[in-house]
């Protein structure tokens, strides 16, 4: 297939999986706020400081309020993260490749971008709530619709790697927001108001039920372990490479364990150090610096998907 | 009851005889319009424009910043042509695509029109869409013009004249098969009613031509549709035609000219192209051959067409036979190369070259439409009886400095089909855009867009002069 088209296809799953992470981050937050205790304060900051755009947002909206925060994740037309902006570049993708996508397909992301568009342009009398779950839900149709209506060809594949990068990526991301919202004490580890919080990231990877089938309780290493290596729960970081792998593995022919190129190499490494890693290893290695180090891998890995396959240069 | 007391006023009306008599071909669609309240009607119009922004059916305006996406108006009234007529139409196209390709080889060939003095060298020469590096060009099988829009009118008599030929690269199928998928869920009832001709078949019908201009030892040849990109007016027809043919749609980024071939930049690496339908223009196709400042196109491509290596559809240099003056000769043509009576007629035309005709038309203007002869879209017009002296003079100026370039042709009334406007409906001015595939042999397909002049006593159709669109039946006989 064309790599631009097969290029298109990756980043419209993105972008989408992208919007759809964005309106977990934020909805989580504005639960988890209802939650805290009176007087802790409000942490809209942390939220931020994943998407590593911090020092923008500064510039364009000074203090992290609630309403800042939303607004620049949510509705700013400029800061190429929101999810307006996701949209839009996700409604672009798949102009620009509509006959290669079935129509259910482009009618989803239109409509998807059509709602996301209208909410933009009455902010004020939006019931947040509603919107972030109308969003998150766009994004799951999406998926249904491409699963079911498109062939699963090479291009789907591209798709689906797309969006398992992209999620993979934002599961870090969750995960790191932990590290990054302070409790009001060190004595506060391990009392209601840390297992809150825990909650509050499970629910906002969608996994607060899978997990409680699986281990019960809340403990932070526990949650680290099920959003991280477990091999069933389709947001954990080691499912969507395994995905990934398998649809990278099913473009190019050749079988897992083996690389003709450096992004199955670079997706094969990684992929397999989560499988032999444990909780307690990354917990020594700090879970920030595992998680960082894990988010420039996700990057490699992206980069070089692109010089392998969609910037195919002719001299 | 809506229809009862339309007016079809001074004009052919496409669905009535006159006042409460419709022709008999549209009576069910008639009793069916009659049947719904205005309100009922009104609603119908916007879930079918709806319906077209959802699945895109969109055109860019370029001058418009704000979205550059528009739906293109549409009416839910379509406009009928009775079987009769169609067959008298069809065969009146055929022989005029047949005729204007004979032109096309003739006249990048051997050129003996010109040498039996049936039309004038100069004329050719000074063609905008003639293109020397063409010359001695054989395109496979012989054929130029493959997909071909050719503009129709009907006067106040009823009467069908050919406005005028589009053979580079001619827009609007998409919408009327669009305009159909939305029609048939908008009166479904009457479809069953009716034998309305189908107008589905355009896509595999393209799709058949394309093929037939590949090498014939090919097994699996590779087409594809060639789009200057996204931001381009006809993007969503490009996008349509390509994903209904089930082929790629690719820019002149993915391609390169490697090992003397077309090829595709795939993620496996290079793929041969074997057949390119370009929706892009002539000028733009070939930095190295024609216009070296352009950024659509392949360079070298043509040294790849010249050796027979990839089939252009339409074949580069068919635009000398959009130009407005040629369009003057067809009648000639025909008759030359067919031995045969043009069917369809065109509309008498003055040629502002010739010294007779110009003084015509510099004496009438205040009666004459005056059209430059490479515009298109309805750019570059001076309909005379709407002018202002100011603008009558300015056009005379310019006819005076370089009549090459203009023809004129005597203000047609324009047939009316009646339309929603608001809330009535009244009688807007429209035309008939039909297109026609040349591949083993030459397809009409049954209908063709309709555009509607929306803007009231307007005679300008043109989508990108606040022209709409109608879905256009042909009613066969049953």
């Amino acid at each position: 297939m064309l790599s631009r088209v097969a290029d298109s296809i990756y980043w419209l799953n993105r972008y989408i999986e992208r919007a759809e992470n964005v309106a977990r981050f934020v909805d989580v937050n504005l639960n988890l706020l209802l939650d805290s205790p009176v007087g802790v304060a409000q942490q809209w900051e942390p939220l931020v400081l994943t998407t590593g755009d911090l020092t923008l947002f500064k510039e364009n909206y000074g203090a992290a309020t609630a309403d800042n925060v939303i607004r620049f994740l949510t509705f700013d037309a400029k800061y190429p993260n929101s999810i307006l902006s996701c949209l839009q570049m996700a409604r672009e993708n798949a102009r620009s490749v509509r006959e290669s996508i079935s129509s259910e397909m482009w009618e989803q992301v239109n409509d998807f971008y059509l709602m996301v568009k209208d909410a933009c342009q009455r902010p004020d009398d939006l019931d947040l709530s509603d919107f972030f779950s109308q969003v998150k839900m766009s994004s799951h149709l999406f998926a249904g619709v491409m699963n079911a209506t498109m062939s699963h060809n090479e291009g789907w594949h591209f798709g689906r790697i797309g969006r398992m990068i992209e999620r993979a990526d934002k599961t870090a991301r969750i995960l790191d927001v932990k590290y990054f919202i302070l409790l009001p004490s060190v004595k506060d580890v391990g009392t209601p108001l840390d297992e809150l919080q825990w909650i509050a990231l499970l629910k906002s990877a969608s996994g607060y039920e899978m997990y409680r089938k699986r281990q019960h309780r809340i403990t932070p290493q526990d949650v680290v372990n099920f959003l991280v290596l477990d091999r069933e729960f389709p947001r954990s970081i080691q499912f969507c490479l395994l995905e990934a792998e398998r649809s990278l593995h099913q473009i190019t022919g050749s079988s897992r364990g083996v690389w003709r190129n450096p992004a199955e190499r670079a997706l094969g490494k990684l992929r397999s150090e989560l499988d032999y890693i444990t909780v307690e290893e990354i917990t020594q290695r700090g879970l920030h610096e595992f998680l960082d180090d894990l988010e420039t891998a996700l990057n490699d890995i992206g980069r070089k998907i692109r010089e392998t396959f969609f910037a195919l240069e002719v001299v | 009851m809506k229809l009862d007391d339309y007016d079809p006023g001074d004009f052919y009306d496409e669905l009535f005889v006159e006042r409460g008599q419709p022709r008999p071909e549209a009576l069910p669609l008639v009793e069916r319009i009659n049947s719904l309240s205005i309100e009922e009607l009104m609603q119908r119009q916007q879930s079918a424009q709806k319906a077209l922004l959802r699945l895109g059916a969109t055109f860019n305006v370029y001058s418009d910043e704000q979205g550059t996406e528009r739906v293109l108006p549409f009416d839910i009234i379509p406009r009928i042509v009775s079987g009769h007529d169609w067959a008298w139409l069809e065969r009146g196209l055929k022989q005029r695509i047949e005729a204007l390709n004979r032109f096309l080889s003739d006249i990048y060939g051997e050129q003996k029109i010109v040498k039996d003095g049936l039309i004038p060298e100069d004329l050719i020469y000074s063609s905008k869409g003639f293109l020397k590096p063409c010359l001695g060009m054989e395109p496979p099988n012989g054929i130029w013009c493959h997909i071909t829009g050719t503009d129709l009118v009907r006067d106040r008599d009823g009467q069908w004249y050919v406005l005028e030929d589009n053979l580079r690269c001619p827009s609007g199928a998409s919408y009327v098969l669009e305009n159909r998928r939305v029609m048939k869920t908008t009166f479904p009832l009457v479809f069953g009613q009716m034998p309305i001709l189908p107008v589905d078949d355009y896509a595999g019908q393209l799709l058949e031509t394309l093929l037939n201009l590949a090498p014939p030892h090919l097994d699996d040849p590779t087409v594809v549709v060639l789009t200057p990109g996204m931001y381009n007016s006809a993007y969503f027809e490009h996008s349509f035609l390509a994903q209904q043919m089930g082929v790629e749609l690719v820019q002149g980024s993915d391609l390169v000219v490697a090992d003397g071939y077309l090829q595709m930049k795939t993620t496996k690496g290079l793929q041969r192209v074997d057949v390119v339908y370009r929706r892009i223009d002539d000028d733009f196709l070939d930095p190295t051959t024609f216009r070296p400042d352009s950024m659509l196109g392949i360079p070298g491509i043509m040294e790849v067409y010249r050796r027979g290596r990839v089939a252009l559809a339409n074949a580069p240099g068919t635009g000398v036979a959009d130009d407005k003056v040629i369009y003057a000769y067809v009648p000639k043509m025909v008759k030359y190369y067919l031995g045969e009576d043009q069917i369809i007629p065109n509309v008498p035309t003055y040629l502002c070259w010739e010294p007779q005709d110009q003084a015509h038309v510099l004496a009438n203007l205040d009666k004459l439409v005056v059209k430059a002869a490479n515009e298109s879209g309805g750019y570059g017009m001076l309909i005379g009886p709407h002018a202002t002296p100011e603008q009558r003079e300015d056009f005379a100026e310019r006819i005076r400095a370089t009549p090459r370039n203009y023809i004129a042709q005597p203000t047609l009334t324009l047939s009316r089909a009646p339309t929603l406007m608001g809330d009535r409906i009244e009688g807007c001015h429209v035309d008939l855009r039909p297109y026609i595939l040349y591949g083993k042999e030459i397809y009409v397909n049954p209908g063709g867009l309709t555009r509607v002049a929306l803007r009231r006593g307007s005679l300008v159709v043109n989508s990108s002069q606040g022209g709409g669109t109608k879905d256009t039946w042909v009613v066969g006989n049953s």
